[in-house]
C-alpha cells in the first residue's frame, strides 16, 4: 500500500471524487494551476480540467455563496478556505445559508458541499495563521465538523465528507500535513515514514463520520481529543505514566457519544484536550456532556486543557500551545483523586 | 430554449504561464482620458473616462501631472525607496537563514507607500498593507525597530504578538495591520469619517491589494465612503498578481479596478504605481478633493509584484520566470534615478555612494537587532502573551497566568 503524508492522501481523496463523480468540483484561492498554498490539490487541474479544480477571487464570503448555490443545483462541491482563520467572511453563508437552507426549505434544496480548510498552530504562523474555530461550527445547527488526525483517516473522512448530502466543514490540521506532530517542539521531526496511519489505499474507501477510533485503550483516565492533539495526547499520556484510554473523536459533529460515554464509564475520569482557546471552547460541551451522562462514574473533576483565553501569540507559540506537559500535568490531578 | 446552445463554464487564466513568453498585451498604458489633470473640484460626472486611461509624469514630455517637486524632495524619495529594496532584500535573507517565521517584499512596487508617505501629512493616517514598508522607512521610522518586531525579539513594539512585518506605528501615520487582507479598508472610510464628524482636517489612505478587492469589505467601504462623502483616498494596488492568482481572477478581463468606482459614482484615477511623480501628483489630487470636503478618491496604482508573494512560495511554479524583466513600466527606483540625473541632480557615483552609505547603516541596525535576539532566541516577557487582551485583565487571563507560573 503506498505510504501517504496527510496532503496526499487528502489530494487523493479529491482526485478519487473528481474521478469517479463529475459533479464534484474543488474551488478556491490559488487551488488551480498552482495547487494550493499547502499544495493539497496539486495536479488536479492538470488531471481534471479546469472547469474541475480552478482558483477563486479572494472572497470567503463568495466562495461559500456559490458552492452553496451549486450544492443547491445538484453538485458537490469541495471549496477551499485557505486558512481556517479566513473562514469567518463566510461565517453568514455558513450559519445562516449552508446549515439552514435543508430545514427551512422543507428538503426542496440543500448544500452538499465539504468546506476544506486547513487549521491549528504549531507552525509560528500568529495571530491569523493558527486558529482552532471548531467550536464556532460545533454550535451551530446543521453544520458537521470533521478533524482527522491521520492520513488514512483524513481521506477516508474526506471522501464519506463529500459524499454527504449535508454541509461538511473539514479541518486539517496543518502542522500534522507532513507528519505526525506530538507537541515536542525541540525533538526532530517526525514524517509520517514508517506510521502504520499513513499506510493509504490509492482507491475508493471511506471512514464513517460520527465514529470516534480508541487510539489506545486503557483503565486509569478517558482522555478526548482530535487533530493535532491526538498525537500531543500519546506523547502526555507517556509522560504522565498513566493507562490513559485515548479518544480521537474525528468528527466533533455528529459526536460519537456512546464512545465517549462507554469509555468513562470503565475509567471514571476524563481530561479534554484541544488547542483551541479553553473557554466557550468544544471542550465545555464535552465536559457537560460528560458530566451529564456519566456523573455517577466520575472519581474526579473532568478537565479540560487548551489555548489560553488570548490571541495566538507570535513569538509564544511553545508557551500558548497545549503540549505533553500540560496534558501530564491535568493526568496527574486527575489521578489524585482515588 | 431547446435551441440554444449547451452552456459551458468559463474561468479565466493569464496569458502566459511558466515556460511561455511573458504577456502585458490584455494592459492599457496609454494616458487617455488621463492625460489631463482635471480641476480638483470637477463633478465626479466629468470624470468618468479616467478609470481608462493612464496617469503618467516621467517620460512624457510636459505632462499636466507633474507635481513640479523640488529635485531634494526627489532624492528624498530615492533615497526611501532604496533604503525599502536593501532593507527587504537583506530582511528576506534572514528568513532564509531561519532568523525569523515569515517575510515579505515590495520589490518593484516602492514608489507608492513612499511617495505618498512623503506626499500626505502628519495628520493623516494611512490603513497599509503589508506591502507598503516603504511608508514608515520614508517617515524615518527606526529600521531597527522594525527588525527588531520581524524577529518577535525582546525590544518588539508589539511584544512577540504579532507576525513579522504586521507593524504597528500610530505616531507615523500607520495603523495597525494584520494577517486578514481586507479588513482595514473600512476602518479608513470610519476613521475619515470621524475626522469630519470632528471639524478635524487630516484624512485617511485605505490600501488593498487587487485580489483583495473581491472580498466584499472592499465594496462596502465604497458604498459608506460614497454616501458619506468620507475624505478617504481608496488605493488599489495593482501588482497584477495575488500569490498564484493573477489580475483575471479578480475580474480585471472586463474593466480596470479604477474603474470600479464608476458604479459608486466616485472619481477612479488609474495611474502608473511605478512613477513616482504620478503617484505623487494623484495622492495629492485625491488629497486636495478629500481636504475640499469633496470626498473619496478611488485610485488604482498599476505595478508589478516583482519578488514572489512571501517567503512560502516559488512565483517560477505559475507564471513566466522572467515576467517581471518585461514588465512595460519599468522599475521604480531606476525611473526616478534616470529622472534625476538627466535633470543634472544626481549622477550614478551619488547613487552608488548612497547605496553603500544605506547598506552600511542597515547592517549596523541589523546587528543590534540580532545582539537583542532572532525570533526564538530572545522574545518579550511570557507576561506579554496575557496583556492586552482586554485593557484590564479578567479572572481568565490572571488565573491562567498563575497556571503558566509567570
Ligand atoms: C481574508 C483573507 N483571505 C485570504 C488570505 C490569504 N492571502 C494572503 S495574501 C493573499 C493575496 C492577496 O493578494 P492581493 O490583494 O492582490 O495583494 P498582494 O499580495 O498582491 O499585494 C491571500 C489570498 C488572507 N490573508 N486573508
Amino acid at each position: 500500500m503506498p505510504v501517504m503524508n496527510m496532503i496526499q492522501a487528502i489530494n487523493s481523496a479529491l482526485d478519487v471524487k473528481l474521478a469517479q463523480d463529475p459533479d464534484v468540483l474543488v474551488f478556491g484561492e490559488d487551488v488551480g494551476y498552482f495547487g494550493g498554498v499547502f499544495r493539497v490539490t496539486d495536479g488536479l487541474q492538470a488531471k481534471h480540467g479546469l472547469t474541475r479544480c480552478f482558483d477563486a477571487p479572494i472572497s470567503e464570503g463568495g466562495i461559500i455563496a456559490t458552492a452553496i448555490g451549486m450544492g443547491a443545483y445538484g453538485l458537490r462541491p469541495v471549496p477551499e478556505i485557505q486558512f481556517a482563520d479566513y473562514i469567518l467572511p463566510a461565517f453568514d453563508q455558513l450559519v445562516s445559508e449552508a446549515a439552514r437552507l435543508r430545514y427551512r426549505s422543507n428538503g426542496e434544496f440543500w448544500a452538499p458541499i465539504t468546506v476544506r480548510s486547513p487549521y491549528g498552530g504549531g507552525i509560528f504562523g500568529g495571530q491569523t495563521h493558527s486558529q482552532s474555530p471548531e467550536a464556532i461550527f460545533a454550535h451551530i445547527t446543521g453544520l458537521k465538523t470533521v478533524i482527522p488526525s491521520t492520513p488514512y483517516d483524513a481521506k477516508g473522512l474526506l471522501i464519506a465528507a463529500i459524499e454527504d448530502d449535508d454541509p461538511v466543514i473539514f479541518l486539517e490540521p496543518k502542522r500534522l500535513y507532513n507528519g505526525p506532530f506530538d507537541g515536542r517542539h525541540d525533538q526532530a521531526l517526525k514524517t509520517w515514514m514508517g506510521e502504520p496511519a499513513a499506510d493509504v489505499p490509492e482507491g475508493h474507501y471511506t471512514v464513517p463520520l460520527g465514529k470516534a477510533a480508541i487510539v489506545r485503550s486503557g483503565t486509569d483516565v478517558t482522555v478526548l481529543a482530535y487533530g493535532t492533539m491526538v498525537h500531543v495526547a500519546k506523547a502526555g499520556i507517556e509522560d504522565a505514566g498513566v493507562d490513559a484510554e485515548l479518544i480521537d473523536l474525528r468528527s466533533i459533529v455528529p459526536l460519537d457519544i456512546d464512545t465517549i460515554v462507554a469509555s468513562v464509564a470503565k475509567t471514571g475520569r476524563c481530561v479534554i484536550l484541544h488547542e483551541a482557546s479553553r473557554f466557550g471552547g468544544f471542550g465545555g460541551e464535552l465536559s457537560a456532556l460528560v458530566q451529564e451522562r456519566c456523573f455517577w462514574a466520575l472519581k474526579s473533576p473532568i478537565e479540560r486543557v487548551g489555548g489560553w483565553d488570548t490571541p495566538y501569540p507570535h513569538a509564544f507559540e511553545w508557551d500558548y500551545f497545549p503540549g505533553p506537559a500540560r496534558l501530564a500535568k491535568a493526568l496527574a490531578r486527575t489521578m489524585e483523586n482515588r | 430554449m431547446t435551441d440554444s446552445p449547451a452552456l459551458s463554464l468559463y474561468v479565466p487564466e493569464p496569458l502566459a504561464r511558466p515556460g511561455e513568453a511573458p504577456r502585458f498585451d490584455h494592459l492599457s498604458f496609454a494616458a487617455g482620458a488621463a492625460e489631463v489633470r482635471p480641476a480638483v473640484d470637477a463633478p465626479e460626472h466629468e470624470l468618468r473616462d479616467m478609470p481608462y486611461g493612464l496617469v503618467r509624469v516621467l517620460g512624457e514630455t510636459a505632462s499636466a501631472w507633474d507635481p513640479v517637486l523640488d529635485p531634494e524632495i526627489l532624492r528624498q524619495g530615492l533615497r526611501a525607496m532604496v533604503q525599502t529594496r536593501l532593507f527587504e532584500d537583506r530582511l528576506f535573507r534572514a528568513h532564509r537563514q531561519g532568523k525569523t517565521s515569515f517575510f515579505m517584499k515590495s520589490t518593484g512596487e516602492e514608489a507608492i507607500g513612499v511617495a505618498q508617505s512623503m506626499a500626505l501629512g502628519a495628520g493623516d493616517m494611512c490603513f497599509p498593507t503589508y506591502r507598503v514598508q516603504g511608508w514608515l522607512i520614508a517617515r524615518g521610522y527606526s529600521i531597527e525597530t522594525m527588525i527588531n518586531q520581524i524577529y518577535s525579539n525582546e525590544r518588539d513594539p508589539l511584544k512577540g504578538r504579532q507576525l513579522p512585518i504586521l507593524y504597528s506605528a500610530r505616531e507615523y501615520g500607520f495603523y495597525s495591520l494584520s494577517g486578514n487582507v481586507g479588513s482595514r479598508f473600512g476602518h479608513a472610510v470610519g476613521w475619515a469619517m470621524a475626522s469630519a464628524y470632528r471639524g478635524d482636517r487630516g484624512i485617511a489612505l485605505g490600501y488593498i491589494g487587487e485580489g483583495t478587492t473581491a472580498e466584499g469589505d472592499f465594496h462596502e467601504a465604497l458604498t459608506f465612503a460614497s454616501v458619506y462623502r468620507a475624505p478617504v483616498i481608496l488605493a488599489v494596488t495593482n501588482n497584477q498578481w495575488a500569490i498564484s492568482s493573477f489580475s483575471g481572477i479578480a475580474g480585471a478581463e472586463r474593466t480596470t479596478f479604477a474603474a470600479k468606482a464608476l458604479a459608486y459614482g466616485i472619481p477612479g484615477l488609474r495611474v502608473d504605481g511605478n512613477d513616482f511623480l504620478a503617484v505623487w501628483a494623484a495622492t495629492l489630487w485625491a488629497a486636495a478633493r478629500a481636504r475640499a470636503n469633496l470626498g473619496p478618491t478611488l485610485i488604482e496604482f498599476v505595478t508589478y509584484r516583482v519578488a514572489g508573494h512571501s517567503t512560502s512560495d516559488d512565483p517560477t511554479k505559475y507564471r513566466p520566470a522572467d515576467e517581471g524583466s518585461h514588465w512595460p513600466l519599468g522599475d521604480p527606483i531606476e525611473r526616478l534615478k534616470e529622472h534625476l540625473v538627466a535633470l543634472g541632480e544626481w549622477s550614478g557615483e551619488r547613487h552608488a555612494q548612497m547605496e553603500a552609505e544605506l547598506t552600511e547603516a542597515l547592517r549596523e541596525a541589523q546587528r543590534a537587532a540580532e545582539a537583542v535576539g532572532t525570533l526564538g532566541k530572545s522574545k518579550p516577557s511570557v507576561a506579554e502573551m496575557f496583556e492586552g487582551v482586554f485593557k484590564d485583565p479578567d479572572w481568565r487571563v490572571i488565573e491562567q497566568r498563575r497556571e503558566l507560573g509567570i
